[in-house]
């Protein structure tokens, strides 16, 4: 799973992040804030040549102004990719602009209020333990592999209505999309096929036999014309829950184990006062946040004084800004009570993440269970933790050894 | 080491606190639900999760913290906290 490097064009290694920065190269991967700091400090906008055209807003205030322009800038490509074939697949509401943006979206967000979360939370609980069974006897896991990768699979096949068992398929597929698709588009378009022939199935079924889960929400959803959604539209919105509801949660749940395997004080804070665990979710939120969006420039304009041209896309590091020390003091640090704490990492403006709510109790979740039964915990020395590439950063590998240090 | 404390940013609640009044707006609000979650007594969600205050939005005596610090981490500042 973590080798997208050795799939087609190598990218040459760059060296001048701030007239040439790339978000796939192998040190961004492994420690990208470093590299933000050096580019905010050059400039509230870079740009690269590479990916036929790009920019990152690298400040709090330039990712926001991009996020809230919906004028200058459009939803319809979401990925920044090597290659900018002809616009496909839509998977609204995060590929759309207004005025398509809004009713597609209100479709999704009843079931993911959290009054619906609190109904789901018991399953996602008994999920967690289900897996810990599975390793804690070894004294040691890989936590990536046999922990945080399940529990967002497994919770949205459940919403979903499909077989948790499945699992294993969406994340193959979700690899194909996020990660080899930004350099190969064979795998992209395959992963695409394979997964909407799946859904195809699972809608069919269900147009004679309607069920009380997402998918059968989705089928007798209406717009505002009082029509069914067409099947691509379901299919398409069957897409994103599925990718961005795996990836995303499976990284921050990863990120935040693998902070609190090096940081023994915020593990003890939150085993003692687990009153704290609320406000140290958002703080991990903030400092690790996984999910990198994009837009394309379809309007010239200018953002934090800098120009910015059509033709190009927009790398929209909701996690660089989130490391802003001009928005969040001590931006490098985690403080797991940070008071003030109006971190983006589910976006800003309409496109704020649908499934914040399902994100925040799935991670609240995983970290109490882990805690309650791997109170002490740190990274095996023996293993290396790798991270992925690109869209969604989060560790893919992340070997812990249980119980105190000798 | 422990983590450095971030800078104060809550408003002191004077001894004699004014009476404060929360207001969301709907065209900034977009369903965080940050201030559900920290100040469960002075916002609800509607049915797609959008915030709104309770009631007229008046803030018990005893919650005005809460009020500020909701407002304090609303990701679209759409929270307006006044003084009667």
């Amino acid at each position: 799973m973590s080798d997208t490097a050795s799939i087609l064009p190598e990218h040459p290694p760059v060296l001048d992040w701030i007239h040439d920065f790339d978000h796939t190269d192998p040190r961004w991967t492994e420690n990208p804030f470093p590299i933000w700091e050096k580019l905010r400090a050059a400039s509230p906008v870079v740009h690269t040549d590479r990916f036929l055209g790009c920019y990152m807003p690298t400040t709090y205030q330039a990712v926001k102004e991009i996020a809230y322009d919906t004028e200058h800038f459009s939803s319809r490509r979401v990925i920044v990719r090597d290659v900018r074939p002809e616009v496909a697949n839509p998977a609204p509401p995060i590929t759309s602009d207004p005025p398509e943006h809004k009713p597609a979206k209100q479709v999704l967000l009843p079931p993911f209020t959290p009054d619906a979360m609190k109904k789901l939370e018991p399953r996602v609980r008994a999920i967690c333990n289900e897996l810990i069974d599975e390793f804690i006897a070894d004294g040691k896991c890989d936590a990536a592999a046999r922990y945080t990768k399940h529990i967002p699979v497994r919770a949205i096949a459940h919403m979903l209505g499909i077989p948790e068992k499945d699992g294993e398929l969406f994340i193959k597929w979700i690899h194909g999309i996020l990660e080899l698709g930004i350099k190969d588009n064979d795998a992209l378009m395959s992963a695409i096929q394979e997964m909407s022939a799946y859904f195809a199935g699972h809608i069919g079924y269900r147009k004679t036999r309607p069920t009380d889960d997402l998918i059968s929400t989705l089928m007798m959803a209406r717009d505002k014309n009082g029509q069914p959604l067409s099947d691509q539209h379901v299919m398409g919105s069957l897409r994103l829950l599925l990718i961005a509801g795996i990836d995303t949660t499976w990284s921050a749940i990863g990120s935040s184990l693998w902070h609190l395997a090096k940081t023994p004080a915020d593990r003890a804070r939150l085993v003692a006062e687990p009153e704290l665990m609320p406000t140290a979710v958002e703080e991990l939120l903030r400092a690790y946040s996984p999910v990198t969006m994009a837009r394309e420039v379809m309007k010239e304009t200018t953002i934090s004084g800098c120009p910015v041209k059509p033709g190009n896309m927009v790398l929209l590091s909701f996690p660089a800004a989130n490391r802003d020390p001009a928005v969040f003091p001590d931006a490098d640090t985690v403080v797991i009570d940070r008071k003030e704490n109006r971190h983006a990492a589910f976006g800003l403006g309409i496109h704020r993440c649908v499934g914040s709510n399902l994100a925040r109790m799935e991670m609240t979740v995983a970290i109490e269970e882990w805690l309650k039964r791997i109170p002490d915990f740190r990274l095996d020395p023996a293993d290396k933790v790798t991270w992925s590439e690109g869209t969604v950063r989060g560790p893919r590998q992340l070997p812990m050894l249980f119980g105190k240090a000798a | 080491m422990p983590a450095a404390q971030p800078r104060a940013i809550l408003r002191e609640t004077p001894a004699m606190a004014a009476k404060l009044k929360i207001h969301v707006d709907q065209e900034k609000c977009q369903g965080h639900a940050r201030c559900k979650s920290l100040a469960p007594e002075l916002f609800d969600l509607d049915e797609f999760g959008n915030a709104h205050e309770v009631g007229d939005g008046s803030v018990p005596a005893g919650l005005e913290d809460k009020a500020w610090l909701a407002r304090s981490n609303c990701p679209e500042i759409a929270i307006e906290v006044t003084e009667e």
